[in-house]
């Protein structure tokens, strides 16, 4: 009898990827500006580090937070027995007020229908299994977080099916992308139990726009099903249009008796917008009293630890600090970002153009041997072992055209990125000098070229893509 | 504006409106009456007594001193980068520092009997999501492991909510002090098989809960072979192993898989966490260690799921390699449990009370079963409510740990203070002496 699950002995944990595998290069041979100069660079990590000093500092005038004191008092033991699935009431008023200060106070969060979870990781997970069964579907715009594979599917063994999007509109979800997703379900028997969107997207970089937003409450209404908003980066939005979250869209007058409201949930973090992914800080909100009662429970099995969840009650409590950080932060990530559009820019390679998240989407379609993904893999694979950068291949967020990459900005100091960005000019520029054109020039025309390129590329990528699946 | 009609729409899942959270058992309503009316010495001292929650608040002071003279355990230390590094790092690996701890501590309890290597320890949010998740890798939904009874309420969620899988019981009785049998072993396998359920595992408890009592060596030796003949798993939820009362009677099955040259042992996990021997049910801290690579390979990628804050691992890291600390704490906090349960053992006695002859953990098995009316589930019900809304004490009755003998009963004395379990032991001789008053002049 073969002795492990069929869980077990799958792969749905999605560790065979290249996602994955770029990552295990990387820690073969990391680079360190003083030990290892000539190692690869990680861009596969979408972490901030750009806002510690903040963080530190106020550790530092607020030692009693990380001490087990509330007002010089030891709280040591209240903390230490504090195991109630329903959280730390203090630290969920400070959790919403952050939500709220974040989307500038257009919307309120009510803590009652707020669950905590391990991370974000856990938050989807666990809401996977209060609203869908086993062999049931959400739909997912392309392209996607990698780790939606497992997390969304593997224990859940929930289905996603793809919503397509791509570059002929700025990879915008469209209403007839949706329509045909769901048609695509239905052809394939899974029922439909909702969509799950990232904004601001991850890997695009893009909040999505008013239109997107009421094209997904119409289109969830009219179905009848769920909407999961996934907004773990919503803190890092730092240029216009700004961001704007679902709740408030479902303020619009149309929405606020309709049942629609009780079918809208969404996923928040503080691992990127607070830079603090190894404290394990996820949450779930939702207006369906039911959602959040199964989901409460459920979270027994990933609570947060009592001493991070006061640690930070008392920081998201510090209304001044909250205030500053937000916009500091913001400024921080649009400057790095501007410079890697900038140094990108410089070797002749585009980007979506974005206004959120810590990574661009970077077009280098036009660096490929041939519009496949197998050139797609060619490419990463130069990228990794040759010039010396870890970042993600399109085809690894199931991006339906090859030659977009994700590449990361906020997870390593200016001098890093600055190198990074010499390795990638000289690695342009290496490739224009064998083919004999400057990379200009190589850049203007294929700009022209691109756009009757585009349906071609698609139709063909589309085929590429079924035959490696 | 025409009044839309909404199309049915689509509910829930299944699971999330199964009942099988288990919430509605006696178990958490007897927590429901007492947080409606709780005890408190001064404030309502003829509240309810909790002795339903099997916490462990009798060292607290151990480790309060143990972080006042080591506030770098809290602070990140001097380091530049150690705030810094502590919050990004999210590997599910685990800080390997804390993984030789956790793997030392685990020596430690065991007197050094068994080894731990710390390649083999995943961390888990607990051992809640440590049995769950050892459920998803171990057996399919629809698939059965093998449970001794009495066993601890919380399973029935923990392993089959989510999971899909059934928990098949191994009966047990007081006609041999619940010993596990390879009899009752192999009976509950053949029902298993009856119901065309494949087996795929057997977890046990030990030291056990609702027992609390230790397993002997020669019982895991035949538990060991019982699972290996039948080819499955056996999932050895140690949590209560640094709560014995000596250090002697405990022998972990690590001990007997060391004794036979670790034959066998990829069938073998075991399952700890902090929150019993610690009293750190908050910080959320729990281990599989699995003799498995596949297993420890799979668990620790699932692992991602139910992470163990970085915060936290870096205190407990800090904490259990001072080994002057672990071994004071391990000695003092099982003296002064020792302590408890003799107190209660003797006050039960005076009340003419026996319990089953326990050596650990923080509740002991109390025999209530020459009270009823009838022997029967029924009858211990109603005992439980007298018990819960006369006596106001909140104990766990036998029924909600699936005991096959009425009458039993779970009482904890770790989680509240000296005084306090006074009034209980009080209330309780009182109310005994009240029902003999009522025989009497019946």
């Amino acid at each position: 009898m073969k002795l492990l699950s069929r869980k077990a002995s799958c792969n749905s944990h999605g560790q065979d990827s290249s996602y994955f595998a770029g990552w295990q290069e990387y820690e073969k041979n990391p680079y360190d500006e003083v030990k290892n100069p000539q190692g690869i660079i990680q861009m596969g990590l979408a972490e901030n580090q750009l806002s510690f000093d903040l963080l530190e500092s106020w550790l530092a005038q607020n030692p009693d937070a990380a001490g087990f004191k509330r007002n010089g008092e030891s709280i040591f033991r209240e903390l230490a027995l504090f195991q109630d699935y329903h959280g730390l009431p203090a630290f969920k008023n400070a959790l919403v007020e952050f939500m709220a200060e974040i989307r500038g106070n257009k919307v309120s969060f009510d803590s009652n229908n707020l669950v905590l979870t391990a991370g974000a990781t856990s938050a989807n997970e666990t809401l996977m299994f209060c609203l869908a069964n086993p062999g049931e579907a959400f739909l997912l715009p392309t392209p996607y977080y990698p780790g939606f594979d497992r997390d969304l599917k593997w224990r859940t063994e929930v289905e996603i099916v793809p919503i397509q999007c791509s570059s002929s509109n700025g990879f915008r979800i469209t209403e007839s992308a949706l329509e045909e997703a769901y048609q695509q379900a239905q052809n394939r028997n899974l029922k439909v139990k909702g969509v799950l969107v990232t904004n601001p997207s991850n890997p695009l970089g893009i909040s999505l726009s008013r239109h997107e937003l009421n094209l997904l409450v119409s289109f969830i209404a009219a179905k009848g099903i769920h909407l999961i908003s996934d907004e773990i980066y919503s803190g890092t939005v730092f240029n216009s249009p700004g961001f704007v979250s679902i709740m408030e869209v479902l303020m619009n007058k149309n929405y606020v008796n309709s049942p629609v409201r009780n079918r809208v949930h969404i996923v928040y973090s503080l691992s990127k917008d607070l830079g603090l992914p190894g404290f394990r800080v996820g949450a779930i909100y939702s207006n369906d009293k039911m959602v959040v009662e199964s989901a409460t429970k459920m979270s027994s099995f990933g609570l947060i630890s009592s001493q991070t969840q006061y640690l930070l009650s008392e920081m998201l409590s510090d209304k001044k600090f909250t205030k500053n950080y937000v916009s500091e932060n913001r400024k921080r990530v649009k400057q790095r970002h501007a410079m890697l559009i900038r140094g990108l820019k410089n070797a002749g390679i585009p980007c979506l153009e974005s206004n959120a998240g810590l990574f661009c989407w970077v077009d280098m379609r036009h660096l490929l041997s041939s519009k496949t993904f197998e050139a797609e893999m060619e490419l990463w694979k130069k990228i990794v072992y040759q010039v010396g950068l870890n970042i993600s291949p399109g085809s690894s967020c199931h991006c339906i055209e090859p030659g977009w990459f994700r590449m990361c900005f906020a997870n390593m100091s200016e001098q890093t990125l600055n190198l990074a960005i010499q390795r990638i000019k000289s690695f342009v520029n290496s490739i224009s000098e064998s083919n004999n054109i400057s990379p200009n020039q190589q850049y203007s025309n294929k700009s022209s070229r691109r756009k009757s390129f585009s349906k071609w590329v698609f139709r063909l990528s589309f085929h590429d893509r079924e035959t490696e699946r | 504006m025409a009044i839309e009609i909404e199309k049915p729409t689509v509910g829930l899942s299944k699971v999330a409106v199964s009942d099988t959270h288990g919430e509605d058992s006696p178990y958490f309503a007897g927590w429901k009456a007492y947080d409606e009316d709780p005890y408190d010495e001064l404030c309502n001292p003829s509240g309810v007594i909790q002795m339903g929650l099997a916490e462990n608040q009798v060292s607290f002071d151990l480790l309060e001193q143990y972080l006042e003279k080591h506030s770098e355990a809290t602070n990140w230390g001097n380091r530049t980068s150690g705030f810094r590094d502590n919050a990004l790092f999210q590997d599910y690996h685990g800080l390997q520092t804390f993984r030789k701890a956790m793997a030392c501590f685990m020596e430690q309890i065991r007197g050094g009997r068994a080894k731990f290597n710390p390649n083999r320890v995943v961390i888990t949010a607990g051992a809640t999501a440590a049995n769950e998740l050892l459920t998803f890798i171990l057996a399919d939904p629809g698939d059965a492991l093998l449970i001794p009874t009495p066993y601890y309420p919380g399973f029935d969620r923990d392993l089959r909510w989510r999971t899909g899988v059934k928990i098949v019981p191994v009966h047990c009785d007081s006609s041999n002090n619940f010993e596990i049998t390879p009899q009752a072993l192999e009976a509950a396998y053949n029902e298993a098989e009856s119901m065309n359920i494949k087996v795929r595992g057997v977890l046990i408890t030990n030291p056990s809960n609702p027992l609390g009592a230790t397993i002997k060596r020669s019982t895991l030796e035949e538990i060991l072979e019982f699972v290996t003949s039948k080819n499955i798993h056996l999932v050895s939820d140690e949590i209560y192993s640094g709560s014995t009362f000596s250090g002697e009677e405990f022998v972990s099955v690590a001990e007997v898989l060391e004794a036979q040259n670790y034959k066998d042992s990829e069938r073998v996990h075991i399952v700890y966490s902090l929150s019993k021997d610690l009293g750190l049910p908050g910080f959320r801290v729990g281990t599989i260690y699995s003799y498995n690579d596949k297993v420890v390979t799979t668990a620790r990628r699932m692992s991602s799921f139910t992470l163990i804050s970085s915060q936290t691992q870096q205190l407990l890291a800090s904490m259990l390699l001072d080994e002057t600390f672990t071994a004071n704490y391990i000695k003092t906090n099982r003296e002064r449990l020792k302590k408890r349960y003799q107190m209660i053992i003797d006050g039960l006695r005076n009340s003419g009370i026996e319990c089953l002859k326990g050596n650990a953990g923080l509740f002991c098995w109390m025999n209530l079963s020459p009270l009823l009316e009838e022997p029967t589930k029924e009858s211990e019900l109603i005992l439980w409510k007298s018990m819960l809304h006369e006596v106001k004490l909140n104990i766990s009755p036998g029924s909600s740990c699936h005991c096959s003998d009425p009458g039993w009963f779970r009482v904890c004395f770790a989680n509240m203070s000296e005084q306090t379990l006074q009034v209980a032991l009080t209330r309780i001789h009182d109310f005994m002496d009240r029902r003999k008053a009522m025989k009497t002049s019946n």
